[in-house]
């Protein structure tokens, strides 16, 4: 029976027969879900940040590269930042060639990271539909569903009549943009976003990597033009690679090695009204606005928009861009006017310059970097995972990572999927 | 964000007349003046946490361009003054 419930060390795995067995002994015995080592003098590698992406880099490290002398040092607590202050969205409904096959790369991931980390993540299928409002609009739509299908990914153009009988409290006659219908992906969703963080956390740990928390890194050490270890808030690490996954402090760690990058950081904020009886279904977009919405299984309504659009360290925003949500949020949903909202936050985004992420090398030999996913981090986190690993191993980019390099700006080889510039607070 | 940006022409206005175009100091280079310059010039940016200076428009006011330093931590904004007075250019 032991064989059966433990995974070969302290803790355990989880399943039905394990939670049936510790409610028996009175739910004494669990173990935490991962360790609070001290750090080690010297690691084979170091990743900056225990976010999404820092901890499932680790993880895939582990698992798929076999490098397990690895530490994630992350300077508040596992699930602090943006992976546990985003919309929970995952899809993979992209245009451009860089960046559909990465992102259908994660959306296959997802679908089967609960057994593979052996965790509930409460990964929800539930349908992305990004609503279209003009003929113009619906053409578009049209293209990039058809640049899904070529990329072998799911897509439906829906009209009119079938979003109306899915999702009938639209404002289908809102008198300036009425509603034409939708592009759906059937297989976009939401993923319980703490439950990301803590899955790849014990997942890494358990394998041997070494979570650190409470740990900033406030200096890189370098000796002959390479990375030789970092000063954190607990003393010298040293390591042999060094890998930057600090989201909107990329800049931050960035300027210790004095290299300037294509990035601003910026606040995005998102909100939860209060608990209500299910009524929307699946994730919606407006088209005509910035506004995304999905209902959680607590009943609470998950919604968010744009970025606040100013240069931003602080995790919280401003009043004028909540009334702009909750103006496009009533322009979608009517009914929304009277819902109630029951809290709102921050996240610090990494904006980068064509609206898409760089996981790269950097001209220092041995550091790495993965930053740039301004604020579509969440859906990527496993194939930013599994390519940041591969790149850290291998020393070469996976193939579906290989567009996301950091001197495409330099080379115009931008992966501009909104066609908006070089202007970071307009992606 | 501050609440009111201080303009040196039309006082302190509310901060949702003006428009935010980012980095003060990049300098527009010469046009013969290389790759790498124009490169720098169009992608690179400085990201400061704490105090950074950033080309704000007014552009429900005046529409002069100013210069504001802010600090991006705490959003306090410490002055406010007319590009053309600073003698930059964008």
């Amino acid at each position: 029976m032991m064989a059966i419930c433990f995974h070969g060390d302290p803790i355990m795995r989880y399943s039905a027969f394990s939670v049936f067995l510790n409610a028996l002994r009175g739910n004494r015995t669990w173990q935490p879900a991962w360790r609070s080592p001290v750090p080690k003098t010297h690691y084979d590698v170091i990743i900056i940040g225990g976010g999404g992406h820092g901890l499932a880099t680790a993880y895939y490290l582990a698992k798929e590269f076999g490098i397990t002398n690895v530490a994630v040092l992350e300077k508040g607590y596992v699930g602090s930042g943006n992976v546990g202050r985003n919309t929970t969205i995952i899809r993979s409904n992209y245009l451009l060639e860089g960046n559909n096959p990465f992102y259908e790369l994660s959306m296959k991931l997802w679908e089967g990271l609960e057994q593979d980390f052996n965790f509930n993540a409460m990964v929800s299928q539930r349908g992305v539909l990004n609503l279209y409002h003009s003929d113009a609009q619906r053409d578009a739509y049209t293209r990039r569903g058809n640049a899904m299908r070529l990329h072998g990914v799911d897509a439906d153009l829906l009209d009119r009549n079938t979003v109306r009988q899915m999702l009938p409290f639209l404002d289908f006659d809102n008198a300036r943009f009425p509603i034409q219908g939708a592009l759906m992906q059937k297989r976009g969703g939401t993923v319980r976003h703490d439950a990301v963080a803590w899955g790849y956390a014990r997942g890494a740990d358990m394998r041997g990597v070494d979570i650190i928390q409470n740990c900033e890194v406030t200096g890189i050490r370098r000796e002959n033009g390479r990375i030789s270890g970092v000063e954190t808030s607990q003393g010298f690490i040293g390591c042999g690679k060094l890998a930057m996954a600090a989201a909107g402090n990329s800049t931050t760690v960035a300027d210790m090695v004095d290299m300037k990058l294509p990035i601003e950081s910026h606040v995005l904020q998102a909100f939860v009204s209060e608990g209500l009886k299910p009524f929307i279904d699946n994730v919606v977009t407006f088209g005509a606005g910035h506004f995304y919405v999905s209902q959680s299984d607590k009943g609470g309504l998950v919604f968010g928009g744009d970025i606040d659009g100013y240069n931003s360290y602080a995790q919280r925003g401003n009043l004028a861009t909540v009334e702009h949500v909750a103006e496009a949020g009533v322009a979608m949903i009517p009914a929304l006017s009277r819902v109630r909202v029951l809290r709102s936050w921050g996240g610090i985004m990494d904006m980068s310059m064509d609206g898409s992420p760089i996981i790269d090398r950097t001209p220092i030999d041995n550091l790495y970097l993965n930053a740039g996913w301004c604020y579509g981090g969440f859906k990527a986190t496993p194939a930013s995972g599994f390519c940041y690993a591969h790149l850290i191993a291998k020393n070469e980019p996976h193939e579906t990572g290989r567009a996301f390099r950091l001197d495409r700006f330099a080379r115009g080889r931008m992966i501009d999927e909104k066609g908006v510039g070089a202007q970071p607070n307009l992606h | 964000m501050a609440s009111l940006i201080a303009c040196p022409h039309c006082g302190p206005r509310p901060k949702e007349e003006f428009t935010v175009r980012g980095d003060a100091g990049i300098t527009r280079p010469e046009p013969d003046a290389g790759a790498d310059a124009w490169h720098a010039y169009v992608y690179l940016r400085d990201n400061p946490r704490g105090r950074h200076r950033e080309h704000w428009h007014h552009t429900s006011g005046c529409r002069r361009w100013l210069i504001v330093e802010r600090d991006t931590v705490t959003h306090a904004i410490y002055s406010a003054v007319d590009a053309a007075a600073t003698g930059e250019t964008a």
